[in-house]
């Protein structure tokens, strides 16, 4: 398997109680796979995704990507974060570069490749702008281009949508997708949005709090194309319903 | 046009006003007229400072050294403050020394700096250094606390490692707050720069201070007065104006 995650587990502090966000979790993921980690607040899924990125430590357990442990962060495996982590100072272009400058490449070879990716993610024609002057959407398209930009081979992305109008966040999925798809990256996608993880997911991975666990793994049989309205995409969204006790018959409060 | 015209107008009247005042203060004192001159008289000293070229001469003098000591106690507090931004831990043992020093008025260092280096350019450069040192160094290293995570957690990301990080990064994203440590310094030394060269030094616009008492011209330490308010006036607008075009070019705030 390409990233391995074992028994993984890690808690936290808090008011003198032990939070277990994370208890024995273990996973595979595929290497060109787009998996999506689905769950409420609290059920360690941003926590799995910042120690598969590197940035936290496991305190049981080990995560390996492609054979190798994962100890600290690195451009082969990019976040994307959800407030976009761009520069304010720097324009679109010299925001796409950041990734590119620690690399021995000409000058003009790397304005070339920025360039290329910021046409990818739609945004020719704003490479002077700063970000202050884009929308939320145009904003996370930079980091996205940004990301793109050193060809990683794992692309993490942290609810990179959840602040995004309802419309926005429809028209980067539909991006996201064929853009993985095209790429070929492996993603690992955060999200509380069932719809989005259907719509994008190969396998979903639905997890829960207290403790921070993974309750099941979903297949996803939507191929490359995917249809919001459909029925076979809204059966699968069912059944997701039904993992979270969601439908209608049972009438829980949700409880998050 | 009139709105861009009302600070003007704003401007004038305080200043008429304020003529106004010292001259009513002039025709209601029963003080010498050469201790405690009119308007018009300080005006015409300053027409006579100009003509002679003492004016100039000693402007010149003051701005050098308000130059020399501003821009060097701005360039090592930042450097310093980048780095002890960066080392909270041993900051936390450079504080304490830092907050017992910063206290202490410059001019308190006065007669140790004249002491140590005799009198002329360097009592008032150090007192100019002392007095924009320290909130030009606590600002840098608390705006250096203050940098948003995500842009470390960013530059990690993408192997972006010192001294590109501090450059790059650390810098660009603490500067509006540094740039609000070096705003209020500015004030502070001019005000020192006045002090520091009544005491040490034998030229500059502090001097013209000690000199026109000396040979009893309340008219030209009037003069000269105003002259330090309008030069502290003028450079806070030209920082001012820096400070908006640096930031227009860090992010479109305007």
């Amino acid at each position: 398997m390409y990233i391995e995650v074992k028994n993984a587990s890690k808690k936290y502090k808090q008011g003198g109680k032990d939070i277990v966000v994370l208890d024995n979790v273990s996973l595979d993921v595929e290497k060109g796979e787009f998996v999506c980690l689905l769950g409420p607040s609290g059920c360690g899924k941003s926590t799995l995704l910042n120690v598969l990125a590197g940035f936290e430590k496991l305190e049981g357990g080990s995560v390996a990507i492609g054979g190798v442990a994962v100890a600290e962060p690195s451009p082969k495996r990019i976040t994307i974060f959800q407030n976009y982590g761009l520069l304010p100072w720097r324009s679109v272009l010299k925001n796409v570069l950041l990734g590119l400058e620690p690399q021995k490449l000409d000058q003009a070879e790397k304005v070339r490749i920025a360039q290329k990716y910021i046409d990818l993610v739609g945004l020719t024609g704003l490479e002077k702008q700063h970000p202050r002057r884009l929308s939320g959407g145009q904003q996370q398209r930079v980091s996205i281009a940004r990301g793109l930009a050193v060809n990683p081979e794992v692309i993490f992305m942290d609810e990179p949508f959840g602040a995004l109008d309802a419309i926005t966040r429809m028209k980067l999925q539909d991006d996201i997708l064929k853009i993985s798809r095209e790429e070929k990256k492996t993603i690992v996608f955060v999200t509380h949005d069932i719809e989005e993880a259907v719509f994008l997911a190969d396998r979903i991975v639905v997890m829960m709090a207290n403790p921070g666990r993974i309750k099941s793994i979903v297949k996803v049989p939507l191929g490359d194309r995917r249809d919001r309205t459909g029925e076979d995409f809204l059966y699968v969204r069912d059944k997701i319903f039904e993992l979270f006790n969601l439908k209608a018959d049972s009438y829980i409060e949700y409880y998050i | 046009m009139l709105k861009k015209l009302r600070p003007v107008k704003n401007c004038v009247v305080s200043v008429a006003l304020l003529i106004l005042v010292w001259q009513i203060l002039f025709q209601a004192s029963r003080y010498d007229a050469a201790l405690f001159p009119s308007p018009k008289m300080a005006f015409f000293a300053l027409i006579e400072m100009i003509k002679s070229g003492e004016l100039l001469r000693h402007l010149q003098t003051s701005m050098t050294r308000f130059a020399a000591g501003y821009l060097t106690a701005v360039l090592t507090a930042v450097v310093l403050g980048l780095v002890l931004g960066r080392l909270p831990k041993l900051f936390q043992y450079v504080n304490p020394a830092v907050q017992l020093l910063r206290p202490i008025s410059p001019t308190a260092w006065m007669p140790f700096i004249v002491l140590l280096f005799g009198i002329g350019d360097v009592p008032a450069i150090v007192i100019i250094f002392i007095a924009a040192f320290f909130p030009v160094l606590l600002s840098t290293v608390a705006a250096v606390g203050n940098i948003d995570p995500i842009y470390l957690k960013i530059s990690k990301n993408y192997g972006i490692a010192q001294p590109a990080l501090t450059w790059k990064v650390i810098f660009p994203a603490a500067f509006p707050q540094i740039a609000n440590g070096i705003h209020l310094a500015l004030g502070t030394a001019w005000i020192f720069l006045v002090a520091g060269e009544m005491v040490g030094a034998q030229s500059g616009l502090g001097y013209a201070i000690i000199d026109a008492r000396n040979n009893i011209r309340a008219d030209v330490l009037l003069a000269t007065i105003l002259v330090i308010g309008v030069i502290g006036i003028l450079l806070d607008g030209l920082l001012r104006l820096i400070e908006k075009q640096v930031l227009k070019s860090w992010g479109g705030e305007d």
